[in-house]
């Protein structure tokens, strides 16, 4: 077990970190800051295990900063709030996402776009202003400013709402922002994994018709019948695709390999919308043609500021949307990364720290 | 000069390439009948679009020879069909990339004949009737009504020819992806006969603009002539750094520069639009587009109701293009040297 030396007028804190980019996780011992008068301790009791901490742990985007904790997906209970905190009382459920700090200063602060912020500060393997890391929801509890803590609606289950926290701010904030919502217009979902398949509920709740495009034949029943999407159009088949040449009026494309535009472009009708979010480590090749002729857009997008991320969490639990998850313990954390990265589940894994995680 | 048998009433004139050498010669050929929903006109003037030299030269493989160029057409009406309600014998009028589209579809219904699949280009295209459609570098066209723009009597018809294709195709996404707001930064990249027009509008508008550049030799030009407000060279590292998340918006006319760069001048919810079409894919990285929530989006030409809303705005703001007018047998030479650039900024035939 492994300890850092960053204790002292911090409290303990405990969890699983790698320490290199073997991305292996074990038990850890480290330090957080005691509870500030804006601040919120959370107990953590579920954290969604999200492909971006796979890409962490194995310094995949090459600014990992080892030791690392991952998790932000982070669910849990308040424990103890700080003098000035006025959302939050001591026994609320909360969870906190990819971000726990600002500006609070800069234009897309004051818009509600913290994340969009420069100095944005990310929940794990980033520095807060005294130079301390971040350490992410792998562990018993975490201290966060009250302004980037989340308030959990009642009917909203604990494990299975989790991966909203980044998962479902993700599709839906890029839904919105993009104009993407406009009920009985065709949504096509690329990817059918962990933002893929909240994609499809989120979007069905906006009352469009949704199509998953996807290169393996054995998601279209799950596709279908499991998720409620109105199609299916296997991107392997050219022929199909052919026939869904200029059929969709946006595509969300959460595609995290590298992957052709084009046949997405194709599919596209007039003044069509691909939005991708899939965070592809490669450059993409961005065919110019049918974006001039067919005045189509390819855009980004990047979870969603905190006012967005709460109204995102009441529209789910106002629709019953949460994700499909599979429990998992600690213990089974680094088997299930590597089940993670051949896209081997159902369609996010969540940690029941609650209940497994302890020294 | 060459000719073709007539398959029309009226005798007609141009000059036309006959194959891809592109080399343009006198060409004898005939125009219909003025139809009931027709505008007849003599041509005075026409344009020269880069896009005509890639046509003549069949570039994009799709060149019907013998083809006669010209999209960016201005003359005075001759004749008018029984049922043409917005002209009359003697107006001031214009013609742009298209003669003809479905009028059925969702992109005709709204104003979009330019995204119509069934859109009919003014040259080297096969009209309703089956024969081919000739361009403006002729002394006569005859274009369905619904086609043609009138152009007001304080805008010079050799400085509005040009807007027909090159002003409409920079003042549509200007306006469709909200960069037409007092106060936004946009850059321009590119600085011939379509950026020029883009740095007119853009300032019109109210916008403040750079141009974008990879030499310094236009700079004078831009912000003496043109109006722009800054000029940035892209070689340098040192203006580039400091101009790093500045802008509201780019749009490039240049069909091969990097995007990473332009991306990274964009400021968070940014938008970059372009108009040039390389001939390979373009490299996109993903991260400077999802993490600033940026965009790329490309547009071309515009429909008729905004081709007519862009060329009463130029009127309105003295928008004009800068222009070489040249007699139609020096058209030729005038192709050569659009291919090296060498033109400030459109090269305008005097057709009469």
């Amino acid at each position: 077990m492994s300890t850092t030396a960053e204790e002292g007028k911090q409290q303990k804190a405990f969890g699983w970190a790698a320490t290199d980019q073997s991305g292996t996780l074990s038990p850890f011992n480290f330090s957080r800051r005691e509870n500030g008068d804006e601040d919120v301790t959370l107990k953590i009791l579920y954290c969604g295990v999200c492909h971006s901490d796979l890409h962490v742990l194995k310094n995949e985007w090459g600014f990992t900063s080892y030791p690392v904790v991952p998790g932000h997906e982070i669910v849990g209970v308040a424990t103890k709030v700080g003098k000035n905190v006025t959302k939050f009382r001591v026994g609320d459920r909360v969870g906190v996402g990819v971000l726990v700090g600002s500006c609070k200063t800069c234009e897309c602060c004051q818009q509600d776009l913290e994340n969009y912020c420069p100095q944005i500060i990310f929940t794990f393997n980033s520095y807060n202003p005294d130079g301390t890391k971040t350490y992410g929801g792998y562990s018993d509890m975490i201290v966060v400013d009250q302004r980037y803590v989340l308030r959990f609606p009642d009917n909203l289950p604990l494990d299975a709402g989790a991966p909203l926290l980044c998962a479902g701010i993700t599709v839906y904030s890029s839904m919105k922002y993009y104009g993407m919502t406009e009920a009985g217009k065709h949504l096509g979902v690329a990817g059918l994994g962990g933002l893929g398949h909240v994609a499809v509920k989120i979007a069905k709740a906006f009352g469009l018709k949704v199509t998953v495009i996807s290169s393996s034949l054995d998601k279209e029943s799950e596709a279908i019948n499991r998720l409620g999407a109105d199609s299916f159009l296997l991107s392997s088949d050219p022929a199909k695709m052919k026939s869904a040449i200029g059929s969709m009026d946006y595509i969300l494309d959460t595609v995290s390999a590298a992957h052709p535009l084009l046949p997405l472009l194709s599919v596209l009708k007039v003044n069509g919308k691909l939005v991708t979010v899939g965070l592809p480590n490669k450059p993409l090749e961005l065919p110019v043609f049918p974006l001039v002729f067919g005045r189509k857009l390819v855009g980004g997008s990047d979870v969603g500021g905190m006012k967005e991320t709460q109204e995102m969490l009441d529209f789910c639990a106002k629709h019953n949307i949460a994700a499909d998850i599979e429990l998992i313990r600690i213990d089974e954390i680094n088997t299930a990364m590597e089940r993670l990265a051949k896209s081997d589940v159902r369609y996010r894994f969540v940690i029941d720290v609650g209940n497994s995680l302890s020294q | 000069m060459t000719g073709l048998p007539e398959v029309h009433p009226n005798k007609a004139f141009g000059w036309a390439a006959i194959d891809t050498s592109g080399v343009l010669s006198p060409f004898k050929f005939s125009t219909r009948g003025t139809g009931e929903k027709d505008v007849a006109f003599k041509v005075l003037y026409c344009g020269i679009c880069h896009s005509d030299l890639h046509m003549i030269k069949n570039d994009w493989g799709t060149s019907i020879y013998p083809l006669v160029p010209g999209h960016e057409v201005v003359g005075e009406v001759t004749e008018v069909g029984s049922k043409v309600q917005k002209f009359k014998v003697g107006d001031r009028v214009g013609v742009g990339c298209m003669v003809g589209s479905c009028h059925s579809c969702d992109n005709c219904t709204n104003n979009l004949e330019n995204y119509c699949p069934k859109m009919i280009f003014t040259y080297g295209a096969k009209y309703y009737d089956g024969t081919v459609t000739y361009g403006g570098c002729s002394n006569t066209m005859v274009v369905d009504e619904h086609f043609v723009v009138g152009i007001p009597e304080n805008l010079p018809l050799d400085a509005a020819a040009p807007l027909l294709c090159a002003g409409i195709t920079v003042y549509s996404p200007l306006r469709f992806y909200g960069l037409d707001k007092p106060g936004l930064h946009v850059g321009v990249v590119g600085l011939g006969g379509l950026g020029h027009l883009a740095v007119k509008f853009a300032k019109a508008m109210g916008t403040k603009v750079t141009v974008i550049s990879t030499s310094p030799s236009k700079q004078k030009e831009a912000l003496e002539n043109l109006g722009a407000d800054s000029f940035l060279v892209s070689r340098v590292q040192d203006q580039l750094r400091a101009a790093i998340g500045t802008f509201d918006g780019i749009v490039t006319v240049s069909a091969q520069h990097p995007l990473l760069p332009l991306l990274g001048l964009l400021k968070s919810h940014g938008k970059l639009v372009v108009l040039g079409v390389p001939e390979k894919p373009l490299e996109l990285p993903a991260f400077p587009l999802i993490q600033g929530r940026k965009l790329v989006g490309g547009s071309m030409i515009g429909g008729m109701k905004e081709t007519q809303e862009m060329i009463d705005f130029a009127a309105e703001h003295g928008i004009k293009a800068d222009t070489e007018v040249i007699a139609m047998d020096y058209v030729n030479a005038a192709m050569d040297r659009l291919l090296k650039g060498d033109v400030k900024y459109r090269f305008v035939i005097d057709t009469h």
